[in-house]
This record gives C-alpha cells, structure tokens and sequence, in this order.
C-alpha cells in the first residue's frame, strides 16, 4: 500500500502526477498501436508475403550453394591449373585486384571531392553561418536535391554523357557524397559555440575569415569522422556502381552474374568484404588518431 | 568622442535599450552598472554593431556608425576591440593563433585572406603576439591550446587580441564576471593600464559596484534600459545606488558578494 499523503499539496501533487502518467501511457499505447498498423499496411501493400517468402528462401539459399567453390583439401594450395585448389578458384586474382584498386581509387576521389563541395557549401547550408537567408534556402534545397537522386542514376546518366569507365562513376558518386555530407558538416556546423564567431566578427574578420577561425577548428574532429564514415560507404557504392558501366570492380561483378560463372561470383564477392573490412579497420584507426589530435 | 543619440533596440515589445543619449570623451574609462537584464550588453553590442540598433545613432568623431557597411564596418570594428565575459577564444586553436586574430583585418585584399585562411601570419604579427602575451605575463603559454588554459589565463589571451587590433576603443562585456577575486583585479589593472598609458578610451560593463567605483573615472548606470545616474564615482551615493537597484548598497553587497572586497586597496 502506499503511504498515507500528509499534506493536501501533497496529495494535489501525487494526483496531478498520477494522471500526467496515465495521459502519457494513454499516448505511448496509441502510437505504437498505429505503427502497427502502419506497418502491416505497408508490408500487404509491397507484396510482403510470409508465404513467398517461405517460398522463395530455399531458391536463395541454393544459390548460395551454387557459389560456394569446390575445393579439395588435398589440392587447397595447389597451382593455378589444379582444379580445387585456391589459387584455381581465385585464377584471375590480379586482374581483380587491380579493379578492386580501381574501385577503392574512385571511392577516395569522389569522397575528397564530394567533401570538398560539402564542406564549401555546408556553411552556406547551416543556420548560424549562413551570410543571408536567400543563399541558406539555395544551400540547403540544392544539397537536398543532389542527395535525393541515388548514385546509380547519376552514372547512368554520366556514362550516357563520358562513356563506360570510372570517370562517370566518381562524378555519380562525389555528387551524392556532396549532397549527403553537406547535411552532415552544416548539422555539425550548427552545434558549434559562437561565442568565437562573435569575437572574430567583432575583430573585424571577414564571414570567411569567421568561418576558418571561429567554427572550422570546432566542426574539423566531425568533418573528418563523417569524411571517413563516407569513404567505407562510397567504397561499397564504387564496387557496385559498375554495373551500369561507371567503372570499377562492378563491371566484372555483373558479367559474372549475368553470365553464371558462379564460382567467380563468390571470389569476388568475398574479394569485396576482405578490402573493405581492411578499409574499416584502417579507417577506424585513423579516426581516433585523428579525432584526438586535429589541430585545425 | 563616442556619441550614442538617443539609441534604442527592441526585442519584440521589449525595448532592451531605451532612448540613450551619452557623450564619451577620448580616453575616457566609462563602467556602467546596472542589474542583469538592464540593457548594458545590448548597448555595448550595438557599437561594434554585433547587435543592431532599431532607432537613433552612434557618431565615432562625427562619422555616423550606424550608416557604415562592408569594409567600413570591419574597419570600425577593429578599431574598437571587444572584450566579453566567456572570453569567446577559439578553444582547440593555440594562445598565438587566437591572439593573432586581432590582426585579422590589417591586411587587404584576395592574397592576404589566403594567408589568413592557411593560417600564415607574418613574422612581424608574430612579435607583435608575443610582446603583447609577454606583457600580459603569457609567453610561456602561448603554444598551448587556448582551452587548456585558465579562466583568468583566457581572459588575458582575449586581452592581448584586442590589442592587436590596435584599437581606440575597448569594449569590455562583463569581463570579469566569470573569474575570481585574484584574476578579476588582474583583468581589470590591465584595462585602466591600456587607458592610462595607451590612452585608450574603455566602456566596461560591471556587475559590482565597487570595480566600477575602484576603476573608472565615471559611472552610468542603467535600469530597464535607460540611463538612471552618470557623472563620477563620488557623486553615486547611497540614495542613487537605492535608485538604480531598488535596494540599499549594503543589500546588494549581501546579495552578491564582490569580487574586490577581500583585496587590500
């Protein structure tokens, strides 16, 4: 039992309390029973069926199967022309590798140009820096609109414009990574103290001039966490990207599948997650290094 | 001369500063007093033009500040350095750097904002940094990282920016409200010593009475946004201090306790 209220403040108090609870339960339960709703509706609209997917899971799975390679044990360290053998199931290892270097190459390109781009523009994009509401509202709607359209559409359109090769691709992709990480660096920009925009500013500085000083030493720690956040994902969109004909190693990825060499599918897939789980290492490493230290 | 004609700025309905009118000679060290809330950051804000008037004007020996725009208006504000209570230093950047951005505006042009924006500073700006750090007792820090510094120390890197920019005019926001007995006489004797061998003419906003009374020559202090009492230290007695805060000075010294009241005079 609870015990006895003294005062009658005391008991306004715990009544006021009591029903402030139940409004808020009242509320919880209200929205999660629409989600539900919600979220029933959406699946039934987009045809996710339990039954089709129970259906369609074993055909997933076989052919996961299908790409596994066949190696022997006895013959795993084999030649190149041993059948089971490593060295037979990755036979073209170095023309992949060369792709794949290809792929991490446009990565780094359109991430440091996206980045550029954003970073000019994300001051312009956020609310506490921006010069005039007119360049703010351009800023912002313009990084909205480059980040709304996926990158694969991009280089459809840029190899229709420069024709198959990586070119189109890291123009696709630093247009997105501009769009996107222009949100990200104008977000940071808007947490910055601007005590020291005012004294730069009261110093008679120029808005550049306040932008350098006063909040680019405080955003740098996070432009170049999302900077690197950015790079592991632009390498995964590189290594797809070439299936329109942007370059990298995507092109081979979709001959392979298109042509069913099934074993070569899963070398390179497998090829894939090695470079970019040592990019997430390497990437990570860098950060807090970077993180701790950036003086600018 | 600094004249302020009759200056107001409104938040809304709220006029924050109302209908000032002051005439303050070169060279002057000017504290105005007044509780929080009574327009003194307003007023100074609107000089350097941080925070822009609604009405009335501002004359700098006759030139109309409130008018001025683009490069007449940095201009104007190099030459009156401000001072502020959270010090506003560029934490992760060093003690030199933020002090070098008093120097900001002394060069012109395309090339010089390239240097500015690498960070390059010439060697001769350099000096200048440290003389100033040395003269405010900061040279051995001044490669550090400016928040690594204490607040006392901080408030004296701001010091030693605002003379770099080789001001006439210092504008001092509450600058000691945020420090302790020890260091707030240490800012202060730094500002009456710019004024009295500089000849720089000082506006600093004070919260304590007796600062404002130990160091200016005169006092204005303001309530609700107007100036309620100017003329010199000795003229502030009991009668005007119940005026200004609506309660005797001996209340208000229990109110908050002063800075410079535990220190030998």
């Amino acid at each position: 039992m609870a015990p006895p209220l003294t005062t009658a403040a005391a008991q306004r108090g715990e009544a006021a309390f009591q029903a402030a609870r139940r409004a808020k339960r009242g509320r919880a339960l209200l929205g999660v029973a629409l989600f539900l709703a919600a979220l029933l509706a959406s699946a039934w609209m987009s045809e996710f069926h339990p039954a089709a997917l129970v259906a369609g899971l074993p055909r997933a799975g076989d052919y996961f199967v299908k790409l596994l390679p066949e190696l022997r044990w006895g013959a795993l360290f084999g030649g190149w022309e041993t059948e089971g053998s490593l060295a037979f199931w990755f036979y073209r290892l170095d023309k992949w590798a060369l792709l794949l270097l290809e792929t991490a190459n446009m990565a780094a390109l359109a991430t440091l140009a996206g980045g550029a781009a954003a970073l000019l523009l994300s001051f312009a994009a956020a609310r506490n820096t921006a010069p005039n509401r007119w360049a703010y509202v351009l800023a912002r709607r313009g990084l909205e609109a480059v980040r709304t359209v996926p990158e694969i559409v991009y280089a459809l359109i840029l190899v229709w414009a420069f024709g198959v090769g990586p070119l189109a691709g890291i123009i696709a992709i630093a247009l997105h990574t501009a769009g996107a990480l222009g949100k990200l660096f104008a977000e940071a920009i808007e947490n910055a103290a601007m005590g020291p925009w005012d004294a730069v500013r009261a110093a008679g500085g120029t808005w550049v001039q306040a932008c350098r000083f006063a909040v680019l030493p405080q955003v740098a720690p996070n432009v170049v966490s999302y900077l690197l956040l950015r790079f592991e994902i632009n390498v995964r969109g590189a290594s797809v990207i070439g299936f329109v004909g942007a370059g990298g190693i995507g092109q081979e990825l979709y001959l392979v599948i298109s042509q069913n060499y099934y074993e070569e599918i899963s070398a390179i897939i497998v090829l894939i997650v090695i470079v970019v789980a040592m990019i997430d290492l390497l990437s990570d490493r860098v950060r807090r290094g970077l993180v701790g230290e950036a003086r600018a | 001369m600094l004249e302020l004609q009759n200056l107001t700025r409104r938040f809304g309905d709220r006029a924050a500063v109302d209908g000032v009118t002051l005439a303050i000679p070169d060279g002057a060290m000017v504290g105005i007093i007044g509780r929080s809330g009574a327009g003194k950051s307003t007023l100074l804000r609107m000089v350097n033009r941080l925070t822009e008037p609604t009405s009335g004007r501002i004359l700098h020996d006759g030139v109309d500040v409130t008018a001025l725009r683009g490069r007449a208006l940095r201009d104007w504000r190099t030459r009156c350095a401000m001072i502020f209570q959270g010090f506003n230093l560029i934490g992760r950047l060093d003690v030199l750097t933020n002090v070098l951005v008093g120097r900001l505006n002394h060069r012109h042009g395309p090339l010089a904002t390239l240097n500015s924006i690498l960070l390059n500073f010439t060697p001769a700006e350099r000096a200048m940094a440290l003389d100033a750090l040395d003269r405010l007792d900061l040279s051995e820090q001044a490669l550090q990282r400016a928040e690594t510094l204490s607040g006392g120390q901080q408030q004296r890197v701001a010091i030693a920016r605002a003379l770099l920019q080789e001001p006439r005019l210092i504008l001092a926001d509450e600058p000691i409200a945020s420090l302790d007995p020890h260091n707030a006489r240490v800012v202060m004797e730094a500002l009456r010593d710019v004024n009295r061998r500089e000849g720089l003419t000082v506006l600093v906003n004070l919260h304590h009475l007796d600062t404002a009374r130990r160091y200016c020559d005169r006092i204005v202090a303001m309530a609700a946004g107007r100036v309620v009492f100017d003329g010199p230290p000795a003229a502030l007695r009991a009668a005007e201090v119940q005026a200004i805060y609506g309660v005797p000075e001996e209340a208000l010294e229990a109110e908050t306790p002063s800075p410079s009241g535990a220190l030998p005079a």
